[in-house]
């Protein structure tokens, strides 16, 4: 019974961190129709600025601030100079740029880094094992599992009780309307564009003392990630908790249960949920 | 108000206005007529900054719209009602009042502003149905829906593209009603519209448009005593 319960919570922290990547990722692709290969990089990147700002500070805190407002503002940057002006030829190539970004980043982590794993030390109360329930836990995957929950509630909150989310929201259905209703649409793109940079950037702090930071990271998320904005629905955002949530636990027990098929779990999801509902558990019919 | 100097406009490779030139005076209601393809619906785009011309000019009060973004264009206080009216569809008829409202540059804002509440009062119907999703209304509802959410950023002029398209004769009546009612607080306004009939009753003057060229220009009288016009560019 204990072994269930220590086996769920390892699946919601995965779920955690599978949400705070595939959110921006699917809010991206909703607002933009832009599947961005480069997202995990940013993921990445968090996870390696978070380890040099730690080593030499020897704080963590800071990092959860300052790394996502690097990536906001690499982000931004990103946008406005290297995807607005592929927009024109379309999708293709901004997708390419997006694999090419990915690409670049990976390599020069490699070159800045070096092409081994490090580790990201923390210390204080989030490295503590607590008493919860009749279990010892970790503090650190409750940590994660606390920020994804925060997250979630703050990007729902603003998309459904804001102004702002009430542009993001229309400009998913009809850009070019809200443009003509006097919005500055790019700027707005810019800034979620920026946004789900810095949020890729966050999990990638966050995951720095969960898993390993190393130069495949990247590539690991991500295909996780893709999965679960296929399950959940290309740009739904309770798509993307449902589906992080189902991935999360079905990779934790997959792992207790059947081991051998652990890695193939997700795959079959996958293929049974396109099967099933090929829009995906929340997305809009096509 | 807006003056359009033989402007030339193309979607991808082919040519659709060829030099259009027509002006309008404030607190004018202009009917924009002509058959399907003809291009009155990008000689709105094209003022509106969603198609740019690559010649001519269009002065707004005084300002030169061509090269501007839409947003900006809106901004200057014109407001743009499409056609299939593009009520953003998981919103709520509230929500999507909401998106309308925007600063008007150049001049601010008039002296009796459209709020939520004063289109609530102007269009009962919407009142009722607020907390639907756009999805959900029908197509006489859109149709008011899509004018208020212009009314909210204020416009001085608005444009509206085809407002009475697959719509019931009863509810035409009340939509042309409607616009009549908007024109007399003080918006002018630039409409597209095929239904002949109906334009003619609400409209001070008319346009004819053909392949890209105003081919006349006048009021009632003019158009019902120029039958050769009629017969040649609007009657099937």
């Amino acid at each position: 019974m204990n072994e269930i319960f220590v086996f769920s919570l390892h699946g919601l922290a995965y779920a955690g961190l599978l949400f705070l990547v595939s959110a921006g990722l699917t809010l991206v692709f909703g607002m933009m129709n832009v599947l961005n290969f480069a997202h995990a990089a940013m993921y990445m990147l968090g996870a390696y600025f978070s380890y040099t700002q730690v080593t030499t500070t020897g704080l963590f805190w800071p990092s959860v601030i300052f790394c996502p407002l690097l990536l906001f503002i690499l982000g931004a940057l990103v946008e406005r100079f290297l995807l607005r002006r592929v927009h024109i030829h379309g999708h293709l190539h901004e997708l390419l740029l997006t694999f090419g970004l990915a690409y670049i980043i990976t390599e020069l982590v490699k070159w800045i880094w070096g092409n081994y794993p490090l580790a990201v030390n923390i210390t204080g109360f989030l490295s503590k094992s607590i008493h919860l329930f009749g279990i010892i836990y970790p503090v650190y995957r409750l940590f994660v599992i606390f920020c994804a929950i925060m997250v979630g509630v703050a990007m729902a909150l603003i998309l459904y009780k804001t102004r702002m989310g009430i542009v993001l929201r229309a400009s998913v259905n009809d850009g070019e309307m809200v443009d003509a209703l006097g919005i500055n649409v790019p700027l707005v793109m810019m800034g979620v564009f920026a946004f789900g940079s810095a949020l890729s950037g966050f999990a990638g702090v966050i995951a720095g003392p969960l898993l390993s930071t190393y130069p495949g990271m990247a590539h690991e998320i991500l295909v996780d990630a893709f999965v679960v904005i296929v399950v959940g629905g290309f740009g739904s955002l309770g798509g993307a908790v449902a589906a992080s949530l189902l991935i999360g636990e079905l990779q934790s027990f997959g792992v207790l249960l059947f081991p051998k098929l652990s890695l193939a779990l997700v795959y079959l999801l996958m293929a049974g949920v396109l099967i099933v509902k090929p829009s995906g558990l929340f997305g809009a019919k096509q | 108000m807006i003056e359009v100097s033989n402007i030339h406009s193309h979607y991808g490779k082919s040519h659709v206005l060829h030099g259009v030139s027509f002006d309008l005076k404030e607190g004018e209601l202009v009917c924009l007529l002509g058959r399907n393809g003809v291009g009155k619906s990008t000689t709105l785009k094209s003022i509106m900054g969603m198609v740019r011309p690559s010649h001519g000019g269009i002065r707004f009060e005084g300002q030169e719209l061509v090269g501007m973004r839409p947003h900006q264009i809106a901004r200057l206080g014109v407001g743009y009602v499409p056609e299939e009216r593009r009520i953003f569809r998981s919103l709520t008829v509230h929500e999507n009042l909401l998106i309308g409202m925007k600063q008007v540059k150049n001049g601010g804002v008039p002296r009796e502003p459209w709020t939520v509440d004063r289109v609530y009062s102007v269009f009962p119907r919407l009142k009722e149905r607020c907390g639907n999703k756009g999805i959900h209304l029908s197509g006489g509802e859109q149709q008011m829906l899509t004018v208020a959410r212009t009314l909210m950023g204020n416009p001085k002029l608005i444009l509206v593209d085809e407002p009475t398209e697959g719509l019931a004769p009863l509810i035409v009546k009340d939509v042309l009603e409607m616009l009549s009612a908007v024109r007399k607080a003080g918006v002018t306004i630039l409409m597209v519209e095929q239904n002949f009939k109906a334009a003619v009753k609400v409209a001070d003057r008319f346009y004819i448009m053909s392949k890209g060229l105003m081919v006349f220009q006048g009021d009632m009288p003019a158009l019902m005593a120029a039958e050769e016009v009629r017969r040649n560019y609007l009657e099937v």
